[in-house]
C-alpha cells in the first residue's frame, strides 16, 4: 500500500500505542531524570536537610535564600568571580580562538599540524590538563617559577596558593583549553563559508578588516551564536579545572566560584542539601537569565 | 547509486518499525539498568565472605591491610573482600557509601567523626564485640570508641603523635637545641631563618590544607587548654572569643618563619623538604615517615613536643589521631563481620599491621612493642604521658565546618596574617549553621 493513501483518521490502535510508547517513554525518561530532580532542588532549597533520613527535612521558607545573600562569606566573591571568568573568557581566549580559526582557513603552510596542536588541549582529558598545570605552577620544581629565578628575577610568586593570584592562574589554563575549542567551532563555520562573497569583497575594495568584520562574521551569524552560547555556558558552569587544580576538596580562597559553593555544601560528610540546593537554584537562575536572554534577542532579529 | 542500496526498500529485511521499536526495547533496558543493578546489590550473600571497604590507597596502608586480611583468613577460614578507595575520595562520598550498599566493615576515625555517623545511626552497635575484646584498651582507647549514648560504635587499631620533628644531625651540625617554650621556639626559628634555612616546613597547597591545622590545634591546647579547645571546635563556643582571637595572634609571630609558598606546596613536598635539610623544623604527626624510603634518614630523624605557651596547661595534651573500624548499619554477612571486628581488636592483629606500616602505634595495651623503632617508642611514651589526647580539628569537630569554612578561613589568613578578628568573624558566622543546639 502507497504511503500517501494513509490518512491520520486511519491509524489503527496498534499505531496509536506504538506512537505513545515511542514519544511517551523518552518523555517520562526525561521528566524522572532531568525535570524531576531540577524541580526536587528547588523545593529542596527551602528546607534544611543533611541528605541521610527523609524524616529530617525541615520547612524553613526563604531562610536558606537570606542567608546565602547576606551571611555567607564566600558568596559574593564567587559571583564576583564567575562575572570575572566569562569577561575574561569574553574577550581573549574567545576572540584569539576566532582569530586564529580565520587565519588557518587561508591556505597557509602546516595549517593540519596547527590546527590539531592548538585542539589538543581539548581533546586531553580533564585530569591530565589539571596535572600538565600543577606542574607548570609548583612552587619548588614547577617551570613558571624555575624560569623566573633563571632569569635572574627575585620574584617567586606562589601561583596556585597565593588567594590574589591562583584565579588568574586557573584562567589561564582554562583559555589555554577555550581557544582550542572556540577555533575548531569557528573553523568548521568557515569552510561552509561561501568564497565567492570574500571575492566579491575584494572586488569592491574591502581590505583584510574590511571583508572579516562587513562580510564574514555577519555572514557566520548561527556560528556566532553557538559560540557565544557556548562562551557564556563555559563561564557560569566553569567549575572542572578549579576543582583539579584546587586538589579536589572544594573552594578554596581566591578561587571561589557558585558551582564548587553548591558541591562544598552537598559533597561531603555532613551535607545541607537545603542549602546547597539553594545555591544551584541561584545559579541556575543566572543562567537561564543570561542564555534566554541573549537567544531572545538573536532570534527576534531575525524574524524581522 | 549502487545496485544494493537500490534493492533496500524491497528486501524483507527489518521494516522501520521493528528497526524504531528495537531501539525504544534497547533504550529501556539501559534506563532501567541502574534500577535491576540496584535491587542486584543485595542478593549474592556468601557465609564465608566478609566485605571491607578501606581508605588505605597509599602503598603502604595498601600492604598493611592486606597483611591484615590475609592473616584473618588463615585464622578464621573466612574470606575477606576488599574494596580500596582513595583517601580522599572515601571521605567524601561517605555518607552516600553508607547509605547505600556498604562493605560489611569500613575503615574510619574516632572523635565526633565517628560520633556524627552513630547519631545518624548509619553504622551498628559493637557492644558484643567489645565485650571479647575491651580488656585489652586503656580507658583513653574506650572513651575514644563510645558514641555519646555511650554505645561501642568503633575497633581502634592504631593511633599517631603530632608534634614537631627535625633531623638530629642537622641541630648537632648547627648546635640548635630543642626548644621547650614558645619564645625559645620562635628564637630557634629567628636562628634558622638567618642561617639561611626555612625554620618551619609548610606545604598546604591543593587538597593538603588540613595540614596547618596541627599548628591552629596545639597553639589552642597549649594556650587555652584542652576543654575550650573542645568546646571551641564542637561548635559550643563563639569563634570570636578573645581566646581564639589569642591563637590567631601567637600565630601570627611564627608565620614569618614559615617556608615560603606554602600555599602552592603539597605537604610531601613540604615534607621532603624537612629531609632535605632545607627546613628546619615541621609541625606534622607520625605519618611524616610513610615518605622515607631511606633507613639512615629514619634513624635521623626526631622530634620534640610542641612548646608550651602558658604554664597553666603546660604540654599536658598530644594530639593523636586514632584509626579503626566499624560496622555497617546492616551488613550483608555479621556474624563474619563480628569475628572480623575481633580479630581487628586483637593485639595479633596489631602486631601484624605495625610489622608493614611503621609509622603508627598500637592502641591494644597487650601489642608487642619490642619491635618499634626509636621514633615509635618516643611517641609512644608521649602519647603514654598526656592528660589530655585529642584527635585533630578535622575529627574533633564537624568536618564540613573544618572544611568549608574554617580551612578556606584560616589558610586566606595565613596569606596575609594580619585581620585575626576579621577571619574569625566570617568563621562565626557559619557557625550555627553547622551546630544547632
Amino acid at each position: 500500500m502507497p504511503a500517501a493513501t494513509r490518512s491520520p483518521a486511519r491509524r489503527t490502535l496498534g499505531d496509536r500505542l506504538f506512537l505513545t510508547a515511542l514519544i511517551g517513554l523518552p518523555l517520562l525518561a526525561l521528566l524522572l531524570f532531568v525535570l524531576l530532580p531540577a524541580l526536587a532542588s528547588v523545593a529542596l532549597s527551602f528546607t534544611t536537610w543533611d541528605g541521610i533520613d527523609l524524616a529530617g527535612i525541615d520547612w524553613t521558607g526563604v531562610e536558606n535564600y537570606t542567608q546565602i545573600l547576606t551571611n555567607y562569606p564566600p558568596f559574593w566573591p564567587a559571583v564576583a568571580h564567575n562575572v570575572l571568568w566569562l569577561l575574561f573568557t569574553a574577550l581573549l581566549p574567545t576572540p584569539f580562538g576566532v582569530f586564529l580559526a580565520y587565519q588557518l582557513d587561508k591556505k597557509i603552510r602546516f595549517t593540519r599540524f596547527y590546527q590539531t596542536a592548538i585542539f589538543l588541549p581539548m581533546v586531553l582529558s580533564l585530569a591530565v590538563v589539571g596535572f600538565i598545570w600543577e606542574i607548570i605552577y609548583d612552587p619548588d620544581t614547577g617551570l613558571l617559577d624555575s624560569v623566573l629565578a633563571a632569569a635572574g628575577t627575585g620574584a617567586h610568586p606562589d601561583w596556585l596558593g597565593d588567594p590574589d593570584l591562583n584565579l588568574w592562574a586557573v584562567l589561564v589554563a582554562s583559555a589555554w583549553r577555550h581557544t582550542g575549542y572556540i577555533m575548531i567551532l569557528y573553523l568548521a563555520g568557515l569552510k561552509s563559508f561561501d568564497p565567492a562573497l570574500k571575492e566579491a569583497a575584494a572586488l569592491d575594495g574591502a581590505n583584510g578588516r574590511q571583508t572579516f568584520f562587513r562580510v564574514v562574521l555577519p555572514a557566520l551569524k548561527p556560528v556566532n551564536v553557538i559560540i557565544v552560547v557556548v562562551t557564556v555556558m563555559e563561564s557560569l558552569r566553569a567549575f572542572d579545572i578549579v576543582y583539579v587544580l584546587g586538589g579536589g576538596t572544594g573552594s578554596k580562597p581566591g578561587m571561589e566560584l557558585l558551582s564548587l559553593l553548591i558541591t562544598d555544601n552537598i559533597i561531603g560528610e555532613s551535607g545541607h542539601i537545603g542549602y546547597g540546593s539553594a545555591l544551584a537554584v541561584l545559579l541556575l537562575l543566572v543562567s537561564l537569565a543570561a542564555i534566554g536572554a541573549f537567544l531572545a534577542q538573536t532570534f527576534r532579529r531575525q524574524d524581522t | 547509486m549502487t545496485q544494493a542500496s537500490r534493492t533496500t526498500p524491497a528486501a524483507p529485511g527489518p521494516g522501520r518499525r521493528s528497526v524504531a521499536g528495537g531501539l525504544l526495547g534497547l533504550g529501556a533496558a539501559v534506563l532501567a539498568t541502574p534500577l535491576l543493578t540496584a535491587c542486584g546489590g543485595g542478593a549474592g550473600t556468601d557465609p564465608r565472605t566478609v566485605t571491607f571497604g578501606s581508605n588505605g590507597a597509599d602503598a603502604t596502608p595498601k600492604s598493611a591491610y592486606a597483611a591484615l586480611t590475609k592473616a584473618f583468613t588463615a585464622d578464621s577460614g573466612l574470606k575477606v573482600k576488599t574494596n580500596t578507595v582513595d583517601h580522599d575520595t572515601f571521605q567524601k562520598s561517605i555518607t552516600s557509601y553508607l547509605q547505600g550498599t556498604p562493605d560489611d566493615v569500613f575503615t574510619w576515625f574516632a572523635g565526633y567523626r565517628m560520633e556524627y555517623f552513630a547519631r545518624k545511626r548509619l553504622c551498628s552497635p559493637l557492644d558484643e564485640v567489645w565485650d571479647t575484646i575491651g580488656d585489652g584498651f586503656s580507658d583513653a582507647a574506650r572513651q575514644l570508641s563510645r558514641g555519646a549514648d555511650g554505645k561501642y560504635y568503633f575497633v581502634p587499631l592504631y593511633n599517631y603523635p603530632w608534634a614537631v620533628f627535625y633531623r638530629k644531625s642537622l641541630f648537632a651540625e648547627r648546635g640548635y637545641e630543642t626548644p621547650a617554650t614558645w619564645d625559645e621556639f620562635l628564637a630557634l626559628a629567628k636562628r634558622m631563618s638567618r642561617d639561611g634555612l626555612s625554620p618551619v616546613a609548610s606545604g598546604y597547597g591543593g587538597g593538603d590544607a588540613w595540614s596547618v591545622l596541627g599548628a591552629f590545634d596545639y597553639l589552642d591546647l597549649r594556650a587555652n587548654g584542652y576543654d575550650f579547645h573542645l568546646s571551641l571546635l564542637r561548635g559550643e563556643t563563639s569563634w570570636t572569643d578573645r581566646r581564639a582571637v589569642r591563637v590567631l595572634d601567637l600565630w601570627r609571630e611564627l608565620t614569618p618563619y614559615y617556608q615560603k609558598s606554602g600555599g602552592g606546596r603539597s605537604w610531601q613536598d613540604a615534607a621532603q623538604s624537612l629531609l632535605d635539610k632545607k627546613s628546619g623544623m615541621a609541625v606534622i604527626g607520625l605519618f611524616l615517615g610513610q615518605q622515607i624510603t631511606d633507613d639512615e634518614i629514619r634513624a635521623d630523624l626526631d622530634f620534640f613536643p610542641f612548646p608550651e605557651v602558658d604554664a597553666a596547661h603546660g604540654q599536658d595534651a598530644v594530639e593523636a589521631p586514632t584509626d579503626g573500624f566499624m560496622l555497617s548499619r546492616r551488613p550483608r554477612n555479621e556474624a563474619g563481620a563480628r569475628k572480623f571486628l575481633e580479630y581487628l581488636g586483637g593485639a595479633g592483629a596489631e602486631e601484624t599491621y605495625m610489622g608493614v606500616d611503621p609509622s603508627n602505634l598500637a592502641v591494644h595495651e597487650r601489642a608487642d612493642t619490642a619491635p618499634y623503632n626509636a621514633l615509635q617508642r618516643k611517641s609512644a611514651e608521649l602519647i603514654a604521658g598526656a592528660k589530655h589526647i585529642s584527635q585533630f580539628a578535622d575529627r574533633d569537630s564537624d568536618p564540613g565546618f573544618i572544611s568549608t569554612v574554617v580551612l578556606p578561613g584560616l589558610t586566606e589568613w595565613l596569606g596575609h596574617p594580619d585581620d585575626g578578628t576579621g577571619t574569625l568573624k566570617k568563621i562565626e558566622s557559619q557557625r550555627s549553621r553547622f551546630f544547632t543546639a
